[in-house]
This record gives structure tokens, C-alpha cells and sequence, in this order.
């Protein structure tokens, strides 16, 4: 059997979801969180049954690529458990009507009940459960509440004649049910209406705005930058480095597998930034240098998400957004890519368009630096000053600019006008949001410490295979000649098709100067993308599509690393 | 008196029931889909400026709705 879990967006249906399975998907309280399925499994009688995590919709008559994939869902589920926001009743019955005329087994959960209470909403259950013909059970997602009462009435749902009905008679009958269940008391001005009000105002929103972003910044930074130098630094050096240097000596401090483990020796000994070796370059790029910004990005990140804030910035910055050939709200997806271009590029899938996710992917993939490679920067760049890394931010933040301002001017059609539901102010559940913040941070181990592992190990041995001098004696007119970087950087460029950090790093042991390292991170940042991030780009815009990102990424990155060289 | 007007001109804070919207099929099924139609009962919550998306309080949530569409959108005050 298989159970689709379906509703409106940001109803808590991946919150259920996790609950029900122990497959943990990303939550966060603002619309279009999930935009591809996800598959679990549960116990139902005794038998393993699968559940399905939808991305939300609002009607079955899909506005954007997100809808497009719970419709398509909708075909393979034997049965629909409905989820619906109690706290807005009215609007969530549309899709739970359509469901139900098309004779969908279906049973309703009236979640987020735990909210009805303050907000002065009351709700007879059995009298809108008579109306509907379905059982309907309320529950609290993030606690479990109703979950058990709701698995326990699954058998009582069953499929049905569809009734065909004209949009606008659905409503009525919605009106009518609303108007009959429902009991509406006035409750006065609250803090959080207050705050609420307060930042989509401009007057107030502007310097709320700026007050966020600005302590966003700080935190990641303090959080980052005190891991490393309070945890990661005092481990590497005090408790590894003379562990690891034991085996440099017993490995004889040379040859093949002393390269490759632990790498060159640096002025006699072993530099964790430069030598470059599996053991040594291999983990402390990961786990010293990485690692700390992605815990401090996450957890900022997953705060703004839950609290329910980032739709607010979307509406101060749509009128920028329109410029770029964008509405406000993709500025959910650009932020994402902050922390890793992947889910950035995939959540693009909440803009109406195919020309608003084409526009949104390059920008992400070209001025978007993901959070590896911006802690590698701060590492690296950083040591020389902070002005060079401003450099760095500055320029890439007008590419960014740019390039969609031209590719608004270029490209056929038009952006659609922003219309999202602004989700009210929450306090994050703190489990589930130090469970997402675990998650992300296990998907990085996972995903990414192979990678970078692989890469300096492909490093190694094309250096011993000397291909890179054949690679960098073809290439040398291009880096050397229009970039002013020692032929030998090529190596990064290719690297950086694998890991975009460890590519950074191989710029360490070439002795650049600062402005030097400021093109190398410029042009690393936006010239090809990772083969994580190209993989997402050819599924999400179609081989055409990608390489004409591509195409841009390459010229761009070329353009603004020549034009970076000349002025600096 | 009742007056008509867009939603872009109700003044914050001010109430109005909308009575048409003067869109295609497409913009009209989606504004429906997310709870403003005729009938319905609007607050102005805030507008952002340069001609900046609008934010109204319909039922218990919140929507912002960019300011082409919002114009389009036709509500009924009482003076
Ligand atoms: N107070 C309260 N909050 C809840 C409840 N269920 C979910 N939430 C919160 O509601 C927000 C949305 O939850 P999600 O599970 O991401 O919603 P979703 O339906 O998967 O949303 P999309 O993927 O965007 O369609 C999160 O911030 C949750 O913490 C509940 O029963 N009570
Ligand atoms: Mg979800």
C-alpha cells in the first residue's frame, strides 16, 4: 500500500512525514519547503506500508513546477491522508474538496491544532467530518499528537464515485461548511501581529532587514571562527599533528604513499593546508576549515527558516528581484545556494516559470559561492586582510547583480508577479530544528568528505603521472595571459569540477600574492560548477538549458577574472 | 457610501470586500487558490513603496501580493 501525505503548502506535512517514517526531510515554516517526493516507510497492521512526502499545493491545477510533481503523485497513491491547517480552514478545504470529489480515498489531519486555541478559532470536528464524509482527526505535528487516532481510521477510507463541480459551486459548498464548523472569536493586537506588521512595513522592515542580515553574518562568523580556533585548530595541531608526523617518519618522509597520505613536506614538516596528502590537506580542509562554517551557517539558517522570516524578506526585496527577471520569493532559492548551490538550484522549482528557474539557476551556480568554499575563503583569503575578502563578496555580489539585469534584457518573456502566502511568526521547535541542522551536517560528511578525499587523491597521482604539466603548459596562455595566475592554477580549475574547496586550497602552496588569490577565488566561485551542482542543473533545466549556463559561467568567469586582473 | 476602488488604494490598516478581479483565468484561479476572491473580506497590512508588492490579512493569514496583480484586484469600501 502506498499513502500519499498531501496539503497545502506549510501545513507540516514533512513534519509528519519524519515523524512517521524516521526519514528525516528538511521543514521550515514558509511555503514550497519540499519540492520533490520523498519515499519512507511505516508499520500499518502489522505491514510495512510506504508514505510519500508531496511538495505542497494549493489546487490540483498545478501554478508551478512543485505542483506539477504532487499532481503527477496523486496517480500512484491508494490513499490520501489530507493534511490541512487548521489555524486557516477555508482555503486548505479547496484542495481537501477536490480530493474528495475525485473519489481519492482520503482522511483528513486538522494540524497545527495546538495554534487554533490562542488564535480564538474553534472547530467542530465531527460536524465537519459528517460534512465531508471522511474522517477527520486534528493533530500537532512537531509533538505527535492525533498521529495514532489518524492511522487508526485509514481503513475507513475508501474510494468513491467521482462527482464532477464548477469551481465556483465548491466554493459555495466551502462557505457553507466553513460557516457551519467554524467559530471565529476577535482576539486583540498581539506581540507577535505586532513584529509581524513591523517587518513588511518599509519604514520598519528596511533596518529589520538589515538588523537580520547583519547579525545573521556576525553569528555565523563567531560561531565559525570560534570552533576552528577554540576546537579544530588546538585538535589538529596538539593531538593530531604529532601523530600523524610519526607516520611521516616511518613512512621514511618520502615516496609514493608518503605522498599520498601524508603529502610534501613543507620547510621539513607537515603543513595540513599545503602538503596535501589524504591524511593530513584531505581532513583538515573538511573538518577544520569547512565543517565549522557549515554547522554556523545551518543553524542560523534553519533559524531564519523556521521562525517564519525569510517570506518577509522576500516581499522587502521584490522590487530588486524584478530587475533580475525575478519576484521577491526567489530570494529563497539564492540563499539556499549560500549554503550549497544543490538544494538552491532544486528549489527553484517554487517559481512559476521555466525563465525564472533558468535565470535563478545561473545566478546561483555563477554568484552564488556555496558555504565550503566561502569558509575556505575567509581561510585563505582572509589571512592576507579583510578588505581582500570583501573583494571577493563585492565582486561576486555585483556578477550576481549584473548578470541578471542582463539576462532579464535578453531572455523572451517576463517575470510573474510575486503572490505567496506569509506564513505567521513561529518560535522554531527547537528539536526539530537542531534535527535539521544534525542532518544537513550528516548529508556534508557524507556527501562531500568523499569527494574532497577523491580529489586530492586524483591530485596526487595526475601530479605523479605529470599530466597537470602537459595540462598547464596547453592552458598557460589563458591563466597566465588574461587571468595573471601562475600556469600551474589550472590544476585548481580542473579540481574545482570535483570539490570547489579543495580547489581552493590548492592555491595555497602556489605563493600567491593577495590580489592574485582574489581573482583565483573569483574565477573558482563562478567558473564551472562542481559536478554536484552540474548534475542538478542538467535534471533541472534539460542538457540545452545547462549548457547554455554553462556557456555563460565559463565566458563570465573568463571576463570578470580579466577584468579583476587588469584593475588590481 | 461605498466606494470602489483597487487594493493598491485602501489605506493601511482599512478594510474592503473584494468585488472583482479584472484578470485572466490563469491570474484569477491562482488568487482563488490561495483565498482572495470575491466575496472575501481584505486588511491592509502594509505596501511596500515604489510601486512594491502589497500585504493584506484575509481569515487568519497573511498575503503578499506583488502590486500589478494587486491593482488589478478591486475592493469595495465603505466611507
Ligand atoms: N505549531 C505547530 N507548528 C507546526 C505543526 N506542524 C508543523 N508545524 C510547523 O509548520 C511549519 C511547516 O512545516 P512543514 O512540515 O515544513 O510543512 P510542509 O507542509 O511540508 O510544507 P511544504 O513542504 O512547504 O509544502 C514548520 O515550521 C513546522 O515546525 C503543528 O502541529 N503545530
Ligand atoms: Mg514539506
Amino acid at each position: 500500500m502506498r499513502i500519499l501525505l498531501m496539503g497545502n503548502p506549510n501545513v507540516g506535512k514533512s513534519v509528519i512525514f519524519s515523524r512517521l517514517t524516521g526519514v528525516h526531510v528538511i521543514a521550515s515554516n514558509y511555503p514550497g519547503t519540499t519540492v520533490e517526493f520523498t519515499k519512507g516507510w511505516t508499520e500499518y497492521k502489522g505491514k510495512r506500508v510506504e508514505v510519500i512526502d508531496v511538495p505542497g499545493a494549493y489546487t490540483l491545477e498545478p501554478t508551478s513546477k512543485a505542483e506539477e510533481v504532487a499532481v503527477e503523485m496523486l496517480k500512484e497513491g491508494d490513499l490520501v491522508i489530507d493534511i490541512v491547517d487548521a489555524t486557516n480552514l477555508e482555503r486548505n478545504l479547496n484542495l481537501a474538496l477536490q480530493l474528495i470529489e475525485r473519489g481519492v480515498p482520503t482522511v483528513i489531519a486538522l494540524n497545527i491544532w495546538d495554534e487554533t486555541k490562542h488564535r480564538g478559532i474553534n472547530i467542530d470536528v465531527e460536524k465537519l467530518e459528517k460534512l465531508l464524509g471522511v474522517p477527520v482527526v486534528p493533530t500537532v505535528g512537531i509533538t505527535g499528537e492525533g498521529i495514532k487516532e489518524l492511522f487508526s481510521r485509514l481503513e475507513e477510507a475508501k474510494r468513491k464515485k467521482p462527482i464532477k463541480r464548477t469551481e465556483h459551486r465548491r466554493w459555495d459548498n466551502i462557505g457553507k461548511i466553513t460557516h457551519e464548523v467554524q467559530i471565529l472569536t476577535h482576539r486583540h493586537h498581539t506581540l507577535r501581529e505586532v513584529l509581524e506588521e513591523a517587518s513588511t512595513r518599509p519604514l520598519s522592515g528596511l533596518p529589520i532587514a538589515m538588523l537580520v542580515l547583519f547579525l545573521s553574518f556576525k553569528i555565523i562568523r563567531f560561531i565559525g571562527e570560534g570552533l576552528i580556533g577554540y576546537l579544530l585548530e588546538p585538535f589538529f595541531t596538539k593531538l593530531y599533528l604529532p601523530l600523524i608526523t610519526k607516520l611521516s617518519l616511518f613512512l621514511g618522509r618520502g615516496g609514493f604513499l608518503h605522498d599520498i597520505l601524508i603529502g610534501k613536506l613543507i620547510e621539513g614538516g607537515i603543513d595540513f593546508v599545503q602538503s596535501f596528502g589524504l591524511l593530513t590537506t584531505g581532513l583538515y580542509v573538511p573538518l577544520a576549515m569547512v565543517l565549522p562554517y557549515i554547522l554556523s551557517f545551518y543553524l542560523v539558517l534553519g533559524i531564519l527558516e523556521d521562525t517564519g522570516y525569510l517570506p518577509r524578506l522576500a516581499i522587502l526585496l521584490d522590487n530588486l528581484m524584478h530587475r533580475l527577471g525575478l519576484h521577491g520569493y526567489a530570494i529563497i532559492p539564492n540563499l539556499l545556494g549560500l549554503g550549497c548551490n544543490v538544494p538552491g538550484i532544486l528549489s527553484t522549482r517554487i517559481l512559476e516559470s521555466k525563465r525564472e528557474r533558468f535565470i535563478a539557476s545561473a545566478l546561483i551556480s555563477i554568484g552564488v559561492p556555496c558555504a565550503a568554499l566561502q569558509a575556505m575563503i575567509f581561510g585563505l583569503v582572509g589571512k592576507h586582510g579583510g578588505q581582500y575578502v570583501s573583494m571577493v563578496y563585492g565582486t561576486l555580489f555585483l556578477v550576481w547583480l549584473l548578470l541578471g539585469l542582463i539576462l532579464n534584457r535578453v531572455l523572451k518573456g517576463f517575470s510573474p508577479p510575486l503572490l505567496i502566502e506569509v506564513p505567521p511568526y513561529r518560535l522554531p521547535p527547537w528539536r526539530t530544528t537542531v534535527k535539521k541542522l544534525w542532518m544537513r551536517i550528516l548529508s556534508f560528511l557524507r556527501e562531500a568528505l568523499p569527494l574532497v578525499l577523491l580529489g586530492v587523491l586524483v591530485v596526487n597521482i595526475l601530479y605523479f603521472l605529470k599530466v597537470f604539466d602537459f595540462l598547464a603548459n596547453l592552458t598557460a596562455p589563458l591563466i597566465h595571459g588574461i587571468l595573471g595566475l601562475p600556469k600551474e592554477a589550472v590544476v585548481a580549475l580542473v579540481i574545482g569540477f570535483l570539490r570547489k574547496d579543495v580547489a581552493l586550497g590548492m592555491l595555497g602552496p602556489l605563493n600567491l600574492t593577495a590580489q592574485q588569490l582574489v581573482v583565483g577565488s573569483v574565477v573558482l566561485a563562478m567558473s564551472f560548477p562542481c559536478i554536484a551542482t552540474f548534475i542538478v542543473l542538467l535534471k533541472e533545466l534539460g542538457l540545452k538549458d545547462m549548457l547554455k549556463a554553462t556557456g555563460i559561467m565559463i565566458v563570465s568567469a573568463f571576463l570578470v577574472g580579466g577584468i579583476l586582473n587588469l584593475i588590481l | 457610501m461605498a466606494k470602489q476602488i483597487p487594493l493598491t488604494q485602501l489605506r493601511r490598516g482599512q478594510s474592503g470586500r473584494v468585488i472583482q478581479i479584472m484578470g485572466g483565468f490563469g491570474m484569477t484561479r491562482r488568487l482563488s487558490a490561495i483565498g482572495i476572491r470575491p466575496g472575501k473580506k481584505v486588511t491592509k497590512v502594509s505596501a511596500m513603496f515604489m510601486r512594491g508588492p502589497v500585504t493584506v490579512r484575509i481569515g487568519g493569514t497573511e498575503i503578499a501580493i506583488g502590486f500589478g496583480m494587486a491593482s488589478r484586484i478591486i475592493v469595495e469600501v465603505k466611507e
